[in-house]
């Protein structure tokens, strides 16, 4: 009792927690988002020196540096840790910092909910890294852990891949709740759904699609644990079960994950343009309904990552129509976009260079897309190094370079201080030269017919792997000069100002640089 | 005199460097940039819808980008001090809803037409069974009971970089599938135990083999040559190395093949009531080791800690002959040990012999060797 009489004193203005305990204990959105972003920007580095050992043995023809089998294993870890160790935790830390703020909300809903959810994350990844060093070693069978290959054929570890899996989903899911019941109830007065943010409506779709399909990917990996230790055979031809059944559940979770990995990101480039244009976004309205457009489709599209497993012509022909109906809505985004810069006032900070490499090189990933749909060209293209250069182009100069601007936009008003404009200029000049020059060459790969998950190629690749190889490197190094850009930022630097950039608008520029550990505990007034 | 030496070797050395500079660009390989022309009508249509949607793609592209970067060049804040005031004008939206859409239908229409045509499910002047297997192709001729594996021919050393690659690194097998040319071939594709993904660009096939479903695929090669494909869906660890290559024939060249292979196969018949000596065993099993076992069990017989059992040492290899049987006839059930049983009972013979015999296995068992005759029996019906 005597405890909560002595913490009673300081209600009006306490400040976070000391030490270690207030990172452990806290339910301080702002504190969560921190913990989440820097989380995923270790997985990022996690991830990316697993890219460095797949681009490495790619180098050259011949194998070199590693085995065919623990290469699948790097690419395989490599997939799952971007996905969901880098990029999707990357999205629920802005999320966390930025939603409360743009919404006048005083924090998340569930504060409490908030902090487990993240807290259980780094034990997922400790149990799926730890796999490594178990006999047998880490899973080795894709991202896309088909059966049987990740059942029947799956190293022993595969049990292990399969719990962490299922904690990833309970955070994501607990994260997704968390920012549904936020945005839904906890508005300051006057921010209606259709004054919300960009990035908020964003995150209320992307929050739904998490809901909806991450008890599907539950339900996936927990068949797979049934037909590997008790005996069911969902996926075991050999038992009467059918191992198409497996990749139709994981592509019914798979493509929406897709767009909760690039939703965000259209929120954040569309804040970004705007600010850095001085001028209001083009069309408001249509952005959130191409959003909503784009989100239903993607549970009708499943079965275009899956053209060549022999389904019916008219299933075909269904999930190809279905599939290039998504470029209309995310064309009307595109153009908005554009016509938003439109006789604006244009200058390009790290934010806007950032959130214009994205608007480019997302179209150049969403063309790409667009021709994988036509079901006749797909059945060449299919799980060749094209699919490569394509989801890489909408992953990476797509959801990372956003998750960049983000930074880049926000950290002034999460850290008080400005960042070296100058180091950021070179830091996104080098991410942009090295990942195209990374990932351009793949189109060509996968065109003359090198498939992916391949760990040594025929003569005729040899040359365009070797220029992927060295751009992958370059795109690799720079990224270590943003962690060091982030921290020096962090450390110290020019005072931002509350606004800090001339154009911005929103709540979130109206408290003071860095924000208050708390902000709007008394709602805004909205005009 | 001295001048012009020098002046040589300086020239000598321009031309040297200029030659390096520029040969790894007269490599034609920098010009693998697109897909290849088919070789079949389908695959031409395939190929002419690929640069269609290509070209729509680049031109959509360059209408957006173009726009895009002259708002880059002309809207600075420099040149614009005063940003303009529009947003929203319901005519350019709709405008930029329904050209897309347009657009898309032009694209969907000619791909739907090519794809119904691929889809034409008849049967085949010859139909052919293909099996995939880690790490390899089974070919089964449905109408003339002829039936062989195709594995990678490359040389471990190559891969390994001990000797340099050879022109089809990677790209080679101890057996092609050939087919007549001019006559419609039907693929039934099926697989053993992962899904494995059979691809062939040059006809434009591509379909996924699953354990438990026969998917089918057609074509019609008129060019007498040899096309090679590749494994295209992620099987385990050698998926990299399980090539495809296909070659068509003429029909009278076709023929000959076909009553070779059928000669073959009775010759290996013959095999099995053959006497067998130890050695005979030993030396014919290896070859069998290597092509069947080596990728999981390792040339050492040490297999890999955790996930591929060591032959050497291990106490059924060594001592107990009819489990031994028993694991190459019938598979181990939830393991990645396949059934062998479609191998000839002298190869079965031959390859359990050979790792009963091997790394030490002899001295430390019990040392018997396993002849056909025992396969046969083995096949027996028990009562």
């Amino acid at each position: 009792m005597s405890a909560v009489i002595e913490n009673h004193h300081d209600e009006h203005d306490h400040g976070p927690a000391k030490g270690i305990t207030r990172w452990l204990y806290t339910t301080n959105h702002k504190d969560i988002g921190t913990l989440y972003l820097w989380f995923s920007f270790a997985m990022f580095l996690i991830g990316g020196a697993m890219a460095m050992v797949i681009r490495a043995e790619l180098f050259q023809p011949g194998m070199q540096i590693v085995e065919p089998e623990f290469y699948n294993q790097m690419i395989t870890l490599h997939g799952l840790i971007m996905i969901f160790g880098g990029v999707m935790p990357a999205f629920v830390g802005l999320a966390n910092w930025l939603v409360p703020m743009m919404i006048g909300a005083p924090d998340m809903a569930l504060p409490r909910m908030n902090n487990l959810s993240f807290w259980i994350l780094p034990f997922a990844f400790f149990i799926l890294l730890s796999s490594l060093f178990m006999e047998g070693g880490a899973p080795n069978f894709g991202w896309t852990f088909y059966a049987p290959l990740s059942t029947t054929y799956a190293p022993p570890s595969v049990t292990f891949f399969i719990f962490s899996v299922h904690i990833m989903g309970a955070s994501s899911i607990m994260g997704a709740i968390n920012v549904v019941v936020t945005i839904m109830n906890m508005r300051a007065p006057g921010v209606t759904l259709m004054k919300m943010p960009l990035f908020v409506w964003s995150w209320l779709i992307t929050a739904y699609l998490l809901i909806a399909v991450m008890p599907v990917l539950a339900g996936a990996v927990t068949m797979m644990l049934m037909d590997i230790h008790f005996g069911t055979s969902f996926f075991n031809a050999a038992g009467g079960g059918d191992p198409v059944l497996f990749q139709h559940i994981f592509w019914f979770f798979g493509h929406p994950e897709v767009y909760i990995m690039i939703l965000p990101a259209f929120g954040i480039v569309s804040h970004i343009i705007e600010t850095f244009s001085r001028k209001q976004l083009f069309g408001y309205s249509s952005m959130v309904w191409a959003m909503l457009s784009i989100a239903i489709l993607s549970f009708v599209v499943w079965a275009h990552h899956m053209f060549t497993v022999g389904l019916p012509l008219a299933a075909e022909i269904f999930f190809m129509w279905a599939t290039m109906l998504i470029a209309v809505p995310t064309g009307v985004k595109v153009f908005n976009w554009v016509a938003t810069m439109f006789r604006g006032s244009l200058t390009f900070e790290t934010p806007m260079l950032f959130a214009v490499a994205f608007v480019v090189l997302f179209t150049i990933g969403g063309l790409s897309g667009l021709m994988l749909a036509i079901v006749p060209a797909d059945f060449q293209y299919h799980d060749t190094y094209f699919v490569v250069a394509h989801f890489h182009y909408v992953l990476v100069p797509g959801a990372i370079f956003s998750i960049m601007a983000a930074v880049y936009y926000w950290i002034p008003k999460w850290s008080g201080n400005m960042y070296d404009e100058r180091l950021g200029k070179l830091h996104f000049w080098l991410s942009f030269v090295g990942v195209n020059v990374t990932f351009f060459p793949q189109h060509f790969i996968g065109l003359a017919g090198m498939p992916r998950r391949y760990p040594d190629y025929a003569l005729i690749f040899a040359d365009w792997n070797m220029v992927s190889s060295v751009g992958a490197f370059l795109f690799g190094f720079s990224q270590l000069l943003f962690l060091f850009i982030v921290i020096k930022t962090v450390m110290g630097g020019k005072k931002a100002t509350d606004q800090v950039w001339e154009g911005a608008k929103g709540l979130e520029w109206t408290v003071a640089s860095p924000a208050p550990y708390h902000t709007f505990s008394t709602p805004p007034k909205i005009d | 005199m001295l001048l012009n030496l020098f002046n040589k070797t300086k020239r000598n050395i321009f031309l040297l460097a200029l030659f390096l500079l520029v040969s790894p660009f007269m490599h034609a390989d920098w010009f693998a940039l697109n897909m290849t022309r088919g070789s079949t009508d389908i695959s031409n249509e395939v190929f002419e819808l690929h640069m269609l949607i290509f070209w729509i793609c680049v031109a959509i592209g360059v209408v957006v980008f173009s726009v895009m970067f002259y708002s880059m060049w002309a809207h600075t804040k420099e040149k614009n001090p005063v940003p303009a005031k529009f947003h929203e004008n319901h005519k350019l939206e709709i405008a930029w809803t329904i050209i897309p859409f347009l657009i898309l239908i032009a694209m969907a229409v000619p791909a739907s037409k090519t794809l119904v045509k691929i889809y034409d499910d008849e049967a085949g002047d010859i139909n052919i069974q293909v099996t995939g297997y880690q790490w390899k192709w089974q070919y089964r001729y449905l109408e003339d009971d002829v039936s062989f594996f195709s594995n990678l021919s490359t040389d471990l050393d190559e891969i390994y970089n001990l000797v340099p690659k050879g022109e089809n690194y990677l790209q080679e097998v101890d057996e092609m599938v050939v087919i007549p040319a001019g006559k419609k071939v039907r693929f039934l594709i099926t697989a053993n135990d992962v899904i494995h993904s059979w691809w062939l660009p040059a006809f434009a096939i591509k379909q996924d083999a699953i354990p438990g479903f026969v998917n089918t695929a057609w074509t019609i090669v008129d060019e007498p040559g040899i096309y090679r494909g590749k494994c295209t869906e992620l099987c385990g660890k050698n998926h990299g190395f399980m090539p495809i290559v296909v070659k068509v024939v003429e029909q009278d060249e076709y023929d000959d093949w076909v009553f070779t292979k059928k000669q073959e196969a009775i010759k290996l018949a013959e095999l099995t009531t053959k006497e067998w000596t130890t050695a005979e065993l030993i030396e014919r099993g290896e070859s069998i080791y290597e092509v069947n076992c080596v990728a999981c069990h390792q040339t050492s017989g040490q297999g890999i800690t955790g996930i591929f059992p060591a032959l050497a040492g291990s106490d059924i290899v060594m001592n107990n002959k009819d489990r031994n049987i028993e694991i190459l006839m019938e598979g181990v059930q939830g393991a990645a040990m396949n059934s062998f049983s479609y191998l000839s009972e002298v190869e079965l013979a031959a390859v359990i012999t050979y790792t009963r015999q091997s790394w030490g296995n002899a001295e430390k068992g019990d040392g018997e060797i396993v002849i056909p005759k025992d396969i046969v029996d083995y096949k027996e019906p028990k009562i």
